[in-house]
């Protein structure tokens, strides 16, 4: 490059201004982790120590997973978001599949009415959701949370999947056609296998809001046998508000599964942003 | 697009056979969409123009929102919330979007080591709930704990130090930052993205003629990227004024101190829900939901049809 000379300095101040950043993303992160495992004492007296011998103490998380019913909350995590993803998946893509391969009266129209969903937030139907739940005698299950879930991530879906679609090339499609395959399996068996890339991208971005919802869950299913971790942490934070062992083992234990879906999905998460999926 | 056309041109003008499949794929997205997204906005917009008078549900035409704007047990809550809100969308477009288009402009310098890795670590925050982000900050600023004087004090500010959340004057600001801390990796990895778009050939052009460095950011990339800055700032928008959870989980339902926190998703939620001894109003609930919904629906027209088309777009 032409400016050696400047160049080493900038990148230091680079290096030293992104350093600088990540520590502040992370360290609250790291800071409730090191102190969910001291005792009480070591918690006020050095909060910036690391656990050692003298004051490792594991009670906060006993106490959690003694009170709360943290596996049954997990649980409920667990079924409503894989539920949801697979619902916003599989129709998602029948959707996009039907908007970006053929041509029909009313194509653009559907397009954009399923687009709507994209810029205006689900929330603000909240009153009448609640008001159908609770006439379908839906309120209080985790089907309920499932179907706002699915309805909130088709329109993203539809719309990043119908762009992947198009890439499909046709003669692919045309030859399955002249080999007899019905337009469902051309779907299921030659096109869905194609787009699997993009439909591992929709997944992570479904999957986050879905995950971290406390909204849906408040209104829809607070029930003690419907709570997910984050409603039931948010609950249990709330009570336990001067037991700083417990609620720091709580959080710690609300950030672990997020921790560990970053770590496995991170490059699938960042190649699908700035891939232009989200443009 | 598809073939289906051509082929139907090339056998002539036979009459097509109803193409059953499209609607079997297009059904089960459609049906769920409907029923559970588009219908109760629909619902809830009709319900804003209802109350119950006598035990009826009447139409009262702009009635609700007539109570709303001016009624005095209502207009003050809602306009201090409606001024709250409009303060926490200017913090999150002052501090998080130059924050992340400045460290999306360092991430993209071309063979920087370790990016991965400060990519990573910026973006965690975003992944994490508005439970864990809220807690985690009411006890790192919390004055019992003390990390925030300690800090503070390690670069001599320690008198600087204030219980920012429990203080009716600073804590907007302090929820509106840490809302800030958690959502920067999202304009950070769209500008990123952005920039990793603008083409080599661009950028030495600019080189040959001398610019560089921060003119170069400046006059070159910076004007090519702003239509993701554009997208960007329709994104806080959206969030923003749809915001609650961080809200409730740091400062209450009741958004205090003394409701200098509330914003329109926590006004919702207490009009709507109830909270303590205030009863849950549904009409009045549908009409602050009916509100926001116009709050958005003008700002994304605004970029949409104003702000999307005057911006000019280069094609590489």
């Amino acid at each position: 490059m032409s400016k050696a000379r400047n160049s080493l300095s900038r990148t230091a101040f680079v290096h030293i201004a992104l350093i600088g950043y990540a520590v502040i993303s992370v360290f609250p992160v790291f800071l409730t982790i090191i102190n969910s495992m001291k005792d009480r004492n070591a918690i006020f007296r050095n909060p910036m120590q690391l656990p050692t011998p003298q004051t490792f103490d594991l009670v906060g998380y006993s106490t959690v997973l003694g009170q709360g019913d943290f596996s049954t909350y997990f649980q409920n995590s667990f079924i409503v978001t894989v539920a949801s993803i697979a619902l916003v998946l599989l129709f998602g893509a029948m959707s996009a599949f039907a908007l970006s391969e053929y041509r029909f009266r009313g194509n653009t129209l559907m397009g954009l009415y399923l687009a709507i969903g994209i810029m205006i937030p689900i929330r603000l139907g909240t009153v009448a959701i609640l008001q159908g739940m609770v006439a379908t005698g839906l309120v209080n299950t985790l089907t309920a949370l499932i179907l706002v879930y699915t309805a909130q991530g088709i329109p993203l879906a539809v719309f990043i999947l119908s762009e992947f679609m198009r890439t499909v090339s046709d003669d692919l499609k045309n030859a399955g056609r002249i080999d007899g395959l019905s337009e469902y399996s051309i779907f299921f068996r030659l096109v869905l296998p194609l787009v699997r890339p993009a439909m591992a991208t929709v997944a992570v971005f479904t999957m986050i809001p879905i995950w971290n919802d406390l909204w849906f869950p408040l209104i829809l299913a607070p029930s003690e046998a419907t709570k997910t971790v984050t409603l039931g942490s948010q609950i249990f934070i709330g009570q336990f508000v001067t037991n700083w062992n417990a609620v720091l083992a709580a959080l710690s234990l609300a950030i672990l599964p997020v921790l560990v879906l970053y770590f496995i999905f991170s490059r699938q998460l960042i190649r699908g942003i700035t891939s232009g999926a989200v443009k | 697009m598809s073939d289906i056309p051509s082929s139907h041109e090339a056998t002539g003008t036979i009459k097509r056979p109803i193409r059953w499949h499209i609607g079997v794929f297009l059904l089960p997205a459609f049906l769920v969409y409907t029923a559970v997204m588009i219908l109760p906005l629909i619902e809830t917009l009709r319900l804003s123009l209802f109350n119950t008078v006598d035990g009826q549900s009447t139409f009262v035409g702009l009635g609700n929102f007539k109570v709303l704007f001016g009624d005095e047990r209502w207009a003050a809550d809602f306009w201090n919330a409606l001024k709250n809100n409009f303060i926490f969308f200017a913090i999150h477009m002052l501090v998080q979007n130059p924050i992340g288009v400045a460290l999306a402009a360092m991430l993209s310098i071309p063979k920087l080591r370790f990016a991965a890795f400060y990519r990573t670590a910026i973006f965690l925050p975003t992944l994490l709930s508005f439970v864990i982000v809220g807690f985690i900050w009411k006890l790192i600023l919390s004055p019992i704990w003390g990390v925030s004087p300690y800090l503070m004090d390690l670069v001599g500010l320690k008198s600087l130090f204030s219980p920012w959340l429990g203080k009716p004057n600073s804590a907007l600001v302090a929820v509106s930052l840490i809302s800030v801390w958690q959502y920067v990796g999202i304009p950070m990895m769209l500008i990123y993205a952005a920039l990793l778009n603008i083409p080599e050939e661009v950028i030495e052009a600019a080189e040959c003629d001398g610019v560089t460095g921060w003119s170069q950011f400046f006059k070159i990339k910076l004007p090519l990227i702003l239509p993701a800055i554009g997208i960007i700032s329709i994104l806080t928008f959206v969030g923003n004024f749809n915001a609650f959870d961080l809200v409730y989980t740091v400062q209450g339902a009741l958004a205090g101190p003394d409701k200098s926190t509330d914003i329109l998703g926590t006004l919702l939620y207490r009009t709507f829900f109830g909270f303590q001894l205030q009863l849950g109003d549904r009409s009045m609930g549908a009409t602050i939901a009916t509100v926001m919904f116009l709050i958005i629906l003008a700002g994304v027209s605004l970029y949409l049809f104003v702000i999307q088309r005057r911006m000019r777009r280069y094609q590489f």
